[in-house]
C-alpha cells in the first residue's frame, strides 16, 4: 500500500471515530480510563525528564556564557524560552509518542490480533469510536496539563541546577525568568500540544486498528507507529512555528 | 431461519466462496466443516458481517443482511452471540465485566439487574465463583464458557461459534458441546458452529455442511454422514483408522 492510500484509510477511519457514541455513560467510563492510562501513567516520566532537562539546559546555557559582557540573568531567560517554546510542546510529545504510541498501538492491535475488535463488531458497536475516540478526548484534555507542568518543572529544574552548582545565582536566574514574558508563547506552545496530542492518538490507533498477522506484527506496527508519529510531530512543529510566530 | 443463497466471495481476485446456497433451522446445531483454507472462516464471517460477500443473499428470517441500512444492521447483530476461537474476551475486564459489556451497551438495566443476569448465564455454564477473575487467569475450557456466557448474555436468536473445542482437552470439549446444544435447545435458537473436531461433528452435528474448495461438497446430519459414499467427505471425516473403523463397524451392523 503507498503513502497516498494509507493517508487516505487514516482519514476514513477519522470519519468513523468522529461519532456520536452509542452510550454516553459506557463512553464516560472508557474515557476516565484512557486519562488513567495514557495521561496520570506518564506523569512520573514526564516530571523526571523535565527537571533534569530543564537542569541540564541552565547548565549548559551558564557554561556557554563565560564572557563578563554578557549578564547572567541571560541564563534564565535563555531556559524559560527553550523550555517553554521548544522543549515542553515538541520534545516532551515525541517523548509520548514512544510511550503513549506503543502502548495505543500494541493495545489496539492485540484486541484486533486476537479478535477482541470482531467481537465488538459482531455485538453491533462501532469500534473505532468505542477504541479510539475517548483517547483522542482523553489527550486533548490532559496533555495541555501534562505540558504545563513540564513547563513549571523545566524551569524549576534550571533553578535547582543553578543553586546546586553554583554556577549562576537565583536572584539572576528568577530576574531572566521573569524577563520579557510573553503570553503568546504560552499560547503557542499550548496550541502546538494540541496538534501533536491530537496525533499521538490516532496515527498510533491506525497503525494498531489495521494491523495484520500475530504478535510480531503487532510489534512492528508499534515501531512503525512510534517512528511515523514523531515524524509527523517534527513536520508539523516545523509548519506550525512557521504560521504562529513566523 | 438464517437462509444463504448464491454466496461468492474472493479476496485480491482468488475467488473463496463460489456460490454458496443453504439454510440454518431454528433449534438445530449446524456445523460447518472442510480443510484448512476450503472457505469455512470466510462463510461464517459473511454470515456475522465482518465480511461483505460480492454476489449472493444471507438473510435472517427474511431480513437481507446485505441490504440492511447501517442502523438496521447494528440491530440485527444485536440478536447475534459469537463464541471465537480464542474466546476474544476483553483481557482488562473481569470476567463480570466481560459479561455485563453488551447489558451496559445496549441496555438500561440498573447494576443490581445486570449483576443477576450475568449471574445467571454464569451459573448457566456452570461457571461459578469467577466474577472478579481477569481472562488471563483462567484455564482455555473457562475462558470458552465465559465466551458462551458472554455470547447468550442478550438471549441471542443466533449463536455462532468458530471452533469452540480448540485447545480444549477431550472432556472439557465435550463438556462444551453438551453445552452448547443444550444452550440451542432450551432458547430455541439457531446454532451455527465452524469446526475441525470431528468428535463434534458426529456428537451435536444435527446438519452438517461440508466445504471443499470454496463450495458446498456436501450436506446432511450427523447419521447421513456415516452412511455417504460422498468420495470428498469420506476422504476428509475418515482419514483416521479409528473413524474409519467406526464406520465400518457401524455399516455392516446396518446391514446385518
Amino acid at each position: 500500500m503507498n503513502y497516498f492510500e494509507h493517508v487516505g484509510k487514516y482519514f476514513l477511519m477519522l470519519k468513523q471515530v468522529f461519532k456520536k457514541p452509542q452510550k454516553w455513560s459506557v463512553f464516560r467510563e472508557m474515557l476516565f480510563r484512557e486519562i488513567e492510562d495514557l495521561g496520570l501513567k506518564s506523569l512520573g516520566i514526564v516530571m523526571f525528564i523535565s527537571f533534569f532537562v530543564g537542569g541540564v539546559v541552565a547548565i549548559q546555557t551558564a557554561l556557554s556564557v563565560d564572557s563578563p559582557f554578557i549578564p547572567k540573568y541571560l541564563i534564565g531567560f535563555a531556559t524559560k524560552r527553550s523550555v517553554i517554546l521548544e522543549f515542553a510542546p515538541t520534545f516532551m510529545s515525541v517523548i509520548l509518542a514512544g510511550k503513549v504510541g506503543s502502548y495505543i498501538t500494541s493495545s489496539i492491535g492485540t484486541m484486533r490480533v486476537t479478535e477482541q475488535i470482531d467481537a465488538l463488531e459482531v455485538m453491533g458497536i462501532n469500534s473505532l469510536n468505542y477504541l479510539v475516540l475517548p483517547k483522542i478526548i482523553a489527550v486533548l484534555f490532559f496533555y495541555p496539563l501534562l505540558i504545563l507542568l513540564a513547563m513549571f518543572l523545566g524551569v524549576y529544574g534550571g533553578y535547582a541546577a543553578g543553586i546546586l552548582t553554583d554556577l549562576f545565582f537565583a536572584e539572576d536566574y528568577i530576574y531572566g525568568v521573569q524577563l520579557d514574558f510573553n503570553p503568546y508563547f504560552i499560547k503557542y506552545a499550548l496550541t502546538k500540544t494540541l496538534v501533536f496530542a491530537f496525533v499521538i492518538a490516532t496515527i498510533p490507533s491506525y497503525h494498531g486498528y489495521y494491523v495484520k498477522g500475530g504478535s510480531l506484527e503487532v510489534g512492528r506496527a508499534s515501531t512503525q507507529a512510534v517512528v511515523w508519529t514523531s515524524i509527523v510531530i517534527i513536520l508539523l512543529n516545523y509548519f506550525l512555528t512557521q504560521m504562529l510566530l513566523g | 431461519m438464517i437462509e444463504v443463497e448464491n454466496l461468492y466471495k474472493e479476496f485480491n481476485g482468488q475467488p473463496v466462496l463460489k456460490g454458496i446456497s443453504t439454510a440454518f433451522e431454528k433449534g438445530k446445531t449446524s456445523m460447518i466443516i472442510g480443510q484448512s483454507g476450503s472457505g469455512k472462516t470466510v462463510f461464517l464471517k459473511c454470515l456475522l458481517g465482518l465480511h461483505l460477500p460480492d454476489k449472493g443473499i444471507i438473510s435472517f428470517d427474511g431480513r437481507k443482511h446485505t441490504e440492511l441500512e447501517i442502523k438496521d444492521r447494528r440491530q440485527l447483530r444485536q440478536e447475534i452471540g459469537m463464541v471465537f476461537q480464542g474466546g476474544a474476551l476483553y483481557d482488562s475486564l473481569t470476567v463480570e465485566e466481560n459479561i455485563m459489556f453488551s447489558l451496559k451497551m445496549f441496555t438500561d438495566q440498573s447494576n443490581n439487574e445486570m449483576l443477576d443476569r450475568v449471574n445467571f448465564v454464569l451459573n448457566r455454564v456452570n461457571l461459578n465463583n469467577a466474577n472478579n477473575k481477569f481472562p488471563a487467569q483462567l484455564s482455555g475450557g473457562m475462558q470458552k464458557r465465559v465466551a458462551i456466557a458472554r455470547a447468550i448474555v442478550m438471549n441471542p436468536k443466533y449463536l455462532f461459534c468458530d471452533e469452540p473445542n480448540s485447545g480444549l482437552d477431550p472432556n472439557t470439549a465435550m463438556v462444551i458441546d453438551n453445552l452448547i446444544q443444550e444452550i440451542t435447545k432450551e432458547y430455541d435458537i439457531i446454532t451455527v458452529i465452524n469446526s475441525h473436531d470431528m468428535n463434534s461433528v458426529m456428537e451435536i452435528g444435527e446438519k452438517i455442511i461440508f466445504l471443499k474448495d470454496g463450495v458446498k461438497a456436501w450436506e446432511g446430519s450427523n447419521k447421513e454422514m456415516f452412511k455417504t459414499d460422498n468420495e470428498a467427505v469420506v476422504d476428509f471425516v475418515y482419514s483416521s483408522n479409528l473413524f474409519r473403523k467406526v464406520r465400518e463397524v457401524y455399516l455392516n451392523e446396518k446391514k446385518q
